[in-house]
């Protein structure tokens, strides 16, 4: 074969071609771009969802049951303790929209205010199980070895046991019942998905060069877990941990179903659809309106965690 | 089957057309006008905007441009295998007088691995690992229509490895993927691509993941198999050394379209576009001595490199010595209680005069950044001693470690995995200064400000992310955060490596300008020995743990003592060029 290398023996369509010089400009190499504002991962992901419908809806959801939670006044005057027996299974009335309940309580009264023991309830299960499962996952990722097979073991053996039938038993020992018990229980049994989260994501960063860099600069162990790991992998934690709050409310919700959540004094969600069961032949309407608001307010969490992770993982968006 | 397979045998009775009597004056390939775009959130991005190239039948073209110049995207467009989103939307692709763009999927199909084979890029990768790699090149025969028992498959595909250059083929075939080296898996897909005798080989980075010496070996097997075959290759490559070597005629592409092509080696001998000659005088393979920095640039070059020579050998005193350095690492075994030892490192020996350059070059495995780890004190040697201004790192008190990592800095390889993607660019670049309580606030701004201004970066950048920014830049800021505490010794561990050509030596340039400025020293590890004649003063040559060759830059160079050092030598892509100027 004849080498054409050396020779400028071309052929038809590979001769010698020189782009003209305006065809393509030849740019400073690598120049920075300053046109453009800054952005970070979380900035990047805030312009994400501003422009996802599914965020404001889910938003304005969450708003709307942490306002009922906090200040349930502003939606009902009446209140939802008041009951009156002759009105018992009422239809609407003036002042009364949804009815009452076989007590002869205000439905609406009741739905609004069993929104505080629902986010109470989900709200403290979070924090718990993200402060117990982030630790205990950051340092079974991070410090590795024979910490990291402790630990682990630890997890599988809470992981192990299963999350609603621990919590029933437990509830059922209990005599004094309240918000925070009942937190604690749920919390109790539902840390090891976070933990293991933690633990993937920790594994995944702690190689990072950047890691490394941060160690020869002499900065501690602790505080490089704290400063540069844990950010790193905070996005599916935050992600896991608003969908759990959902998951959350539905298991207080089960356990007042079943009468041994929280106390009947209280109002809750769960504890109406409990009364509402009795009757439900004759007035089936009675459990749609705790239903639904317990519905809403678990799908509000759930789809803003979506949201949320498609926002920070740009693989996982739908095209 | 036990004998080894001659490659010509086989090759000779099956090649499509026998070369003498192929018709090699109408083209192969040829492709008009090519344009591409790919669909984005923001719009459509023109990837390819008008390409023309011609391949003949046993030819050897090279497409060669840097990463986001449309070279592979042009390649993959041929068997239609664009990625994600990306469409033709103008041109023509034409293979042996028929048109490529508009074919029906079955069609293209038919196509692929018959008529056009394809060597991807990562080896790594590119293996299904819960496969024998057997399975995989039969999977290839019967996917294009080979007829035969499995008897003869089987066979057939031994002969296929054993052509590719893998010694006992037959038991090699019955073995998974993991149990290949990177070089053996780089066989085994030419095997693969080049199963069912196709007339074009497209091959996309074949040998970028390699160590130069097997990726010598790979190149030169190709290219004789290829030969014989008659099978014409195309090249995608950034490395324009290795694609003059290996090609007949160059198409260089810049931002999706070609700026100049024709024949190799007056391409590279006389290059007419603006960035044909940017291309080729950074090229590290080609360069044939050391950058010089911004003020020395005046100087005549040679009187330069005796006085240099001269002084590495007589005046400037030792910063860091690396004394019969050893690190060996427990590596668990199966069963508790059972381990083998690995010795990365055995006994090193080495010395950094004070604002030199010493360049710690090795293949893969060779215990280089283990080295360097004992140096930056990430690991503690086994045994054996790094003195640091005299002092034995390992005797320091907590304290005195601590003060000496302001001394000691690092560079990473990684660009995107050096610096920390929460923390904007004054954050990284200040967090040294926090950390060793240097200044407060309005200093320590003032000196992140001079830092970027010290890595020709505009100031405004410290408002930035690290997503914003391209590989060369985050480097950029990776050697000014390195700055910050105003260290003696920056380790730069293949801190090039993964930067394209242009920004390579722009970066290579800086570090020199920065190191004759400031007097520091640098501790180089590399695989790439092109680009240790461009940077270092001295070399230690490492394989297998153990330095085989310990001299100055250009005693290496011209007069290598070793066996290893020569062969590492002659497989720098392009070294046997001779370019001119």
């Amino acid at each position: 074969m004849p080498d054409n290398r050396y020779e400028n023996t071309s052929r038809p369509g590979q001769e010698h071609f020189v782009a003209p010089p305006e065809d393509v400009r030849v740019g400073v190499v690598d120049a920075v771009d300053t046109s453009e504002a800054p952005s970070s991962l979380w900035g990047d992901a805030w312009r994400d969802m501003r422009h996802r419908p599914l965020f404001w809806a889910s938003a304005a959801l969450i708003v709307l049951v942490i306002l009922m939670a906090t200040i349930p006044s502003l939606f009902t005057s009446t209140s939802p303790t008041e009951c009156h027996l002759e009105s018992s299974l009422a239809g609407p009335a003036a002042g009364h929209i949804f009815g009452f309940d076989k007590q002869g309580c205000d439905i609406y009264a009741r739905a609004i205010y069993g929104a505080r023991a629902s986010v109470t309830v989900g709200v403290l299960s979070t924090v718990f199980v993200v402060v117990v499962g982030t630790i205990i996952g950051s340092i079974a990722g991070y410090f590795g070895g024979w910490l990291d097979t402790l630990l682990s073991r630890f997890t599988d053996i809470f992981f192990a046991v299963p999350f609603v039938l621990a919590a029933i038993v437990i509830m059922s020992l209990l005599q004094n019942r309240n918000a925070l018990v009942v937190a604690i229980v749920l919390a109790t049994f539902g840390w090891t998905s976070i933990a293991r989260i933690t633990r993937g994501a920790v594994l995944g960063v702690k190689n990072n060069e950047f890691i490394t860099a941060a160690k020869a600069l002499g900065m501690g162990r602790l505080a490089i877990l704290a400063k540069h790991v844990l950010p790193n992998a905070a996005a599916p934690i935050i992600v896991y941990a608003t969908v759990a709050l959902g998951t959350f409310i539905v298991a207080e919700a089960t356990l007042s179903f079943l009468g041994i959540g929280l106390p009947t004094s209280t109002v809750s969600w769960g504890g109406d659809l409990d009364k509402a069961q009795v009757s439900i032949r004759v007035a089936p309407e009675i459990m749609i309106y705790p239903a639904t608001a317990l519905a809403l307010t678990v799908l509000s969490f759930i789809m803003m965690g979506d949201v949320v992770r498609d926002a920070l993982d740009p693989k996982a968006r739908k095209r | 089957m036990t004998t080894t397979i001659t490659l010509t045998d086989g090759a000779t009775e099956d090649a499509p057309v026998p070369a003498e009597k192929r018709d090699d004056s109408t083209p192969l390939l040829e492709i008009k006008d090519l344009k591409i775009s790919f669909t984005t959130a923001t719009g459509t991005v023109d990837a390819v905007r008008g390409v023309d190239l011609t391949v003949y039948p046993g030819q050897s073209v090279a497409i060669v441009g840097e990463s986001g110049s449309g070279k592979s995207t042009t390649a993959h467009a041929i068997i239609d295998l664009l990625p994600g989103t990306g469409k033709v939307t103008g041109g023509s692709i034409s293979f042996g007088g028929r048109e490529l763009v508009g074919l029906k999927r079955r069609q293209v199909e038919d196509l692929r691995g018959r008529e056009i084979g394809l060597v991807p890029q990562d080896p790594m990768s590119n293996l299904n690992p819960v496969w024998r790699i057997g399975t995989q090149i039969d999977e290839a025969l019967v996917a294009n229509g080979f007829q035969g028992s499995k008897a003869e498959r089987t066979a057939r595909v031994a002969e296929l490895l054993g052509e590719a250059g893998l010694p006992d083929a037959a038991r090699r075939a019955r073995q998974f993927p993991h149990e290949f080296s990177g070089g053996m898996r780089q066989r085994a897909l030419i095997a693969i691509g080049l199963a069912s005798r196709p007339k074009l080989l497209i091959a996309d980075e074949p040998t970028s993941a390699l160590d130069v010496t097997v990726q010598k070996k790979i190149l030169d097997h190709l290219e004789g198999l290829t030969a014989d075959l008659g099978t014409a290759v195309l090249f995608i490559t950034h490395d324009l050394g290795l694609a003059a070597e290996r090609a007949e005629h160059l198409v260089v592409m810049y931002k999706g379209k070609v700026v100049e092509s024709g024949p190799a080696l007056q391409i590279l001998k006389d290059p007419q576009h603006e960035y044909t000659k940017r291309l080729v005088s950074s090229a590290p393979s080609l360069a044939s001595r050391r950058i010089q920095s911004a003020h020395e640039r005046g100087q005549e070059a040679e009187d330069l490199l005796a006085e240099h020579a001269d002084e590495t050998a007589t005046q400037a005193p030792d910063v860091v010595v690396a004394k019969d350095l050893t690190k060996v690492f427990h590596i668990r075994g199966s069963r508790p209680g059972t381990h083998t030892d690995f010795t990365a490192v055995d006994g090193i020996d080495f010395t950094l005069p004070k604002g030199r350059t010493l360049a710690l070059v090795g293949e893969s495995g060779s215990g280089k950044s283990t080295a360097a780890n004992m140096v930056l004190g990430l690991l503690e040697p086994t045994s054996g001693t790094v003195q640091f201004d005299g002092k034995d790192v390992g005797k320091m008190s907590a304290k005195e470690q601590f003060a000496l990592r302001r001394r000691v800095q690092p560079v990473f390889q990684n660009p995107y995995g050096s610096l920390d993607p929460t923390y904007s660019i004054f954050r990284s670049i200040e967090e040294p200064l926090v950390l060793h309580k240097v200044g407060d606030r309005r200093s320590r701004e003032a000196r992140v400000r001079e830092l970027l201004d010290m890595v020709s970066l505009p100031q405004a950048t410290m408002r930035r992310f690290p997503n914003e920014l391209s590989g060369g830049q985050r480097q950029r800021i990776a050697i000014a955060r390195a700055l910050a505490l105003k260290p003696e010794v920056l380790v730069l561990d293949e801190a090039v490596s993964a930067l394209d050509v242009l920004v390579q030596a722009q970066i290579l340039t800086l570090l020199n300008d920065l190191q004759a400025e400031l007097g520091l020293s640098f501790l180089f590890i590399t695989h790439d020995l092109a680009v240790v004649r461009q940077i270092a003063d001295l070399v230690a040559v490492m394989k297998d743990g153990s330095i085989v060759e310990h001299a100055t830059t250009d005693e290496v160079f011209d007069n290598p003592q070793q066996e290893y050092t020569q062969d590492l030598l002659a497989a720098i892509p392009g070294a046997s060029l001779e370019i001119g100027g």
